[in-house]
C-alpha cells in the first residue's frame, strides 16, 4: 500500500489539518516511509487471537449516581477564544 | 551536614530528614533549588514556566504548619517540579504546544491534588515534546532542553525537562508521563532514576491524554528511595479514572531491603538487539556489567528470549498515533486554547487553528491515526496490531514464569545530538525500541543508571516486573544502585561565559 499526495489531501481533511503544498509532498514521504515499517506486521498469523485494547483487568466500571460538584458556567467559559450569552462562539454553520 | 547553598542537591529523603529535624526550613530549600536554577537554567531549558509565587506560599505555609507543631506528610516542602502536561488549577498548562497557549485549567489533576495533599512545594512547569510526542524534547514549541552532562546533546523525551531539571538539581523531585518509554528514556540519557508504573496504578484524571491505553504517570528522581517515595504519594486507585486500579497501594519504601539473594532475573536478547541490530557497544558492555553485579549480590541470572518483542515498533506506531488521533480532535478552537483569527465558516476555523497550532510531529501522528484508522484499512493496520499486542503481552507472561525480573538497556544509544535525528521519524521511533513493549504490555517499568560512556554520557538499566510488582523493582533496583556509585555522579552543565544573564523567573 502507497500513500498519493491526494490520499494525503484527504486524510488531512478527515483529521481537519491543513497542509501547505511543502507539507503535503514531505508528509507523503515520511507516512510511506513509517507505513512501509508496518507491512511486517502481515508475517505473523494472528487468526484466532484476540486484540488487546488495554492492559488492566478491570471492565464495567461503575459508580453510584450522586450528584456531585461539577464546573461553573464561568469556569467553563474562562478559556474561551470566544463567548457569547454563557455559550461557546464558533463562526456561522447554517447559512 | 549541608549548608543552604547546597541543599538542591540533596535527594528527597535527606531534605525531608533535615526539614523534620527543623535543620532547614522549606523556604531555604526553596530558595537553594531557584538559586541552582538562576544558575544554570540559561542553558538547560528545562523549565517553561517557574511558578514561583505559588511555590514561596506553599513553603511558607508547611513551615508555618511545622512551627504550630502540626504533623506534616513526610515529604512536605520537598520542592518537585512538574511536567507540563498535568492540568493545574490557575496555573498555565500547555503541553509544550501552542494550541494550549493561554490554557489555565479550572481543575486539579488528581496527581496534582496528591502533590499538593502531600504539601509538596511546585517549583515549575517542565519541558517536553509536543503533546508527549518523540524521544528527545525538541518537538517543544517552546525550544529544546539541553542535556545537562553534554550541552550539545539532547536529554531524551518527552519528559526531558523534568529528567534534565532532576540531573542538573534544578529540583530535588520531578514527575513525567510515559506512553512509550518518555520517563525512562530520558531518566537514561540523564543519568537519573525514573518509574513507569504499571498501567492503572497511578489515576490518569486530569493528564492531558496522548495515548490512553498507554499513558502512565511516575517519578523522576536522584535515587531509588526518592522513587519509591514519591511514587507513594502518587499511587493509589481514583473513581475519576475507570481504568485505575482499585488495588491498595504498599508502602513502598518498605521493599528496600538490600537483599535479592535467589532473585531471577532474564535479560531480554530482544531489548540488546531489535530485528538483528545491536545496541551501541558501550550499552550492551554496561549492561552486562549490571548483570554480572546482579549474580555477585545473589541474582540467579539468565538469557530469555520474547520474540514478538522485535514487532513492537510498528505495533506501537499504529496504536498510538490512533488512539491520539481521537484525543487531540478535542483541540478545535472553540472551548479552550489556541483559535486561528482567518476563519471562513467552522471547518476552515478547524483546519486553520490546527494547522497553525500543532507542530509537525503532532501532526505526522494524527495524519498517521487517521489514515490507519480510515475505512478499509482499519483491519489491516489497527486490528492487526492489537492483535500482536496480544502476542506481546503473552510473550512477557511467559517470561514472567521463570523471572522474577526481566533486564536490558533502556535506550540503544547514549544521548544523541540536537538535531541529529530531528529529520528522520522513523530514526528517531527506534530509539524507544526497549522501552515501548513495556507500554504495550502495561508492565512497571524502571530506569536506573548503570554507567557511564567513554565520553562520561550516563547509561540506564532498564528493570520490568510483571503487573504490580513496583517493589520487586524497587527492591532490585536499590541493591544495584547501593552496591556501586552511579547514582553519586552529578551533572556539571554550566557553561563558563561573559555576561552571563539571569534566567527569566516568571509566574503564570
Amino acid at each position: 500500500m502507497k500513500l498519493t499526495p491526494e490520499q494525503v489531501e484527504h486524510v488531512a481533511l478527515l483529521g481537519r489539518i491543513k497542509l501547505t503544498e511543502e507539507e503535503r509532498e514531505l508528509f507523503t514521504t515520511q507516512l510511506n516511509s513509517i507505513i512501509s515499517h508496518f507491512e511486517q506486521l502481515q508475517q505473523l498469523d494472528t487468526s484466532g487471537v484476540p486484540p488487546m485494547s488495554h492492559a488492566v483487568p478491570v471492565s464495567d466500571v461503575f459508580r453510584e449516581d450522586e450528584p456531585g460538584e461539577s464546573l461553573s458556567t464561568e469556569e467553563a467559559l474562562q478559556n474561551a477564544p470566544e463567548q457569547a450569552r454563557d455559550c461557546f462562539q464558533v463562526p456561522r454553520v447554517i447559512e | 551536614m549541608s549548608t543552604s547553598s547546597s541543599l538542591h542537591e540533596l535527594t528527597a529523603a535527606e531534605l525531608a530528614d533535615l526539614l523534620a529535624r527543623k535543620e532547614v526550613s522549606a523556604r531555604e530549600a526553596l530558595d537553594a533549588v531557584y538559586a541552582r536554577v538562576e544558575e544554570v537554567e540559561e542553558d538547560l531549558h528545562s523549565f517553561v514556566l517557574l511558578t514561583r509565587e505559588t511555590a514561596e506560599r506553599q513553603a511558607a505555609e508547611v513551615d508555618e504548619a511545622r512551627a504550630k507543631g502540626e504533623p506534616l506528610p513526610p515529604l512536605a516542602g520537598v520542592p518537585i517540579a512538574l511536567k507540563d502536561i498535568y492540568c493545574t488549577k490557575g496555573i498555565p498548562t500547555t503541553c509544550c504546544s501552542r494550541i494550549l497557549e493561554g490554557f489555565v485549567p479550572p481543575y486539579d489533576a488528581d496527581v496534582i491534588e496528591r502533590c499538593r495533599a502531600h504539601r509538596l512545594v511546585f517549583v515549575g512547569k517542565t519541558n517536553m515534546d509536543e503533546f508527549a510526542m518523540g524521544s528527545s524534547t525538541e518537538n517543544s514549541a517552546f525550544g529544546p532542553t539541553r542535556n545537562p552532562w553534554d550541552l550539545d546533546r539532547v536529554p531524551g523525551g518527552s519528559s526531558g525537562g523534568s529528567a534534565a531539571a532532576v540531573a542538573a538539581s534544578e529540583t530535588v523531585l520531578a514527575m513525567g508521563t510515559d506512553t512509550g518509554g518518555s520517563i525512562r528514556q530520558p531518566a537514561s540519557l540523564c543519568g537519573v532514576v525514573g518509574l513507569k508504573p504499571t498501567y492503572g496504578r497511578v489515576s490518569r484524571y486530569g493528564v492531558i491524554a496522548y495515548a490512553s491505553s498507554l499513558d502512565q504517570v511516575g517519578p523522576i528522581t536522584k535515587d531509588v528511595r526518592d522513587c519509591a517515595l514519591l511514587l507513594g504519594a502518587l499511587a493509589g486507585h481514583d473513581p475519576r479514572d475507570s481504568t485505575s486500579l482499585p488495588d491498595p497501594p504498599p508502602n513502598y519504601t518498605r521493599a528496600l531491603t538490600g537483599e535479592i539473594k535467589g532473585l531471577r532475573v532474564g535479560l531480554v536478547k530482544e531489548f540488546m538487539e531489535y530485528q538483528g541490530v545491536g545496541v551501541a557497544p558501550e550499552v550492551a558492555e554496561a549492561v552486562k556489567a549490571a548483570i554480572a553485579r546482579f549474580e555477585e549480590l545473589g541474582a540467579v541470572c539468565r538469557e530469555v528470549s520474547l520474540p514478538h518483542l522485535n514487532y513492537s515498533i510498528p505495533v506501537y506506531y499504529i496504536l498510538a498515533p490512533a488512539e491520539a488521533s481521537s484525543n487531540l480532535a478535542r483541540y478545535d478552537g472553540v472551548q479552550y486554547g489556541y483559535r486561528s483569527a482567518d476563519a471562513d465558516g467552522i471547518i476552515e476555523m478547524y483546519r486553520n487553528t490546527r494547522n497553525e497550532g500543532f507542530g509537525a510531529e503532532v501532526k505526522r501522528r494524527i495524519m498517521l491515526g487517521t489514515y490507519t484508522l480510515s475505512a478499509g484499512y482499519y483491519d489491516a493496520y489497527y486490528l492487526k496490531a492489537a492483535q500482536v499486542r496480544t502476542l506481546i503481552r503473552r510473550d512477557f507472561d511467559a517470561a514472567f514464569e521463570d523471572c522474577d525480573v526481566l533486564v536490558g538497556p533502556v535506550s540503544p544509544t547514549v544521548a544523541f545530538r540536537l538535531g541529529e535525528k530531528a529529520d528522520d521519524p522513523v530514526q528517531m521511533y527506534l530509539s524507544d525500541v526497549c522501552t515501548i513493549p513495556v507500554n504495550l504490555g502495561g508492565l512497571p517499568g524502571m530506569s536506573i543508571p548503570c554507567g557511564f560512556s567513554p565520553d562520561g554520557l550516563p547509561i540506564g538499566l532498564q528493570l520490568v516486573g510483571p503487573p504490580l510488582a513496583e517493589e520487586t523493582l524497587l527492591r532490585a533496583a536499590h541493591a544495584f544502585e547501593q552496591s556501586g556509585q552511579f547514582h553519586r555522579r552529578r551533572a556539571v552543565p554550566v557553561r563558563q561565559r561573559k555576561g552571563r544573564r539571569s534566567a527569566v523567573v516568571r509566574e503564570g
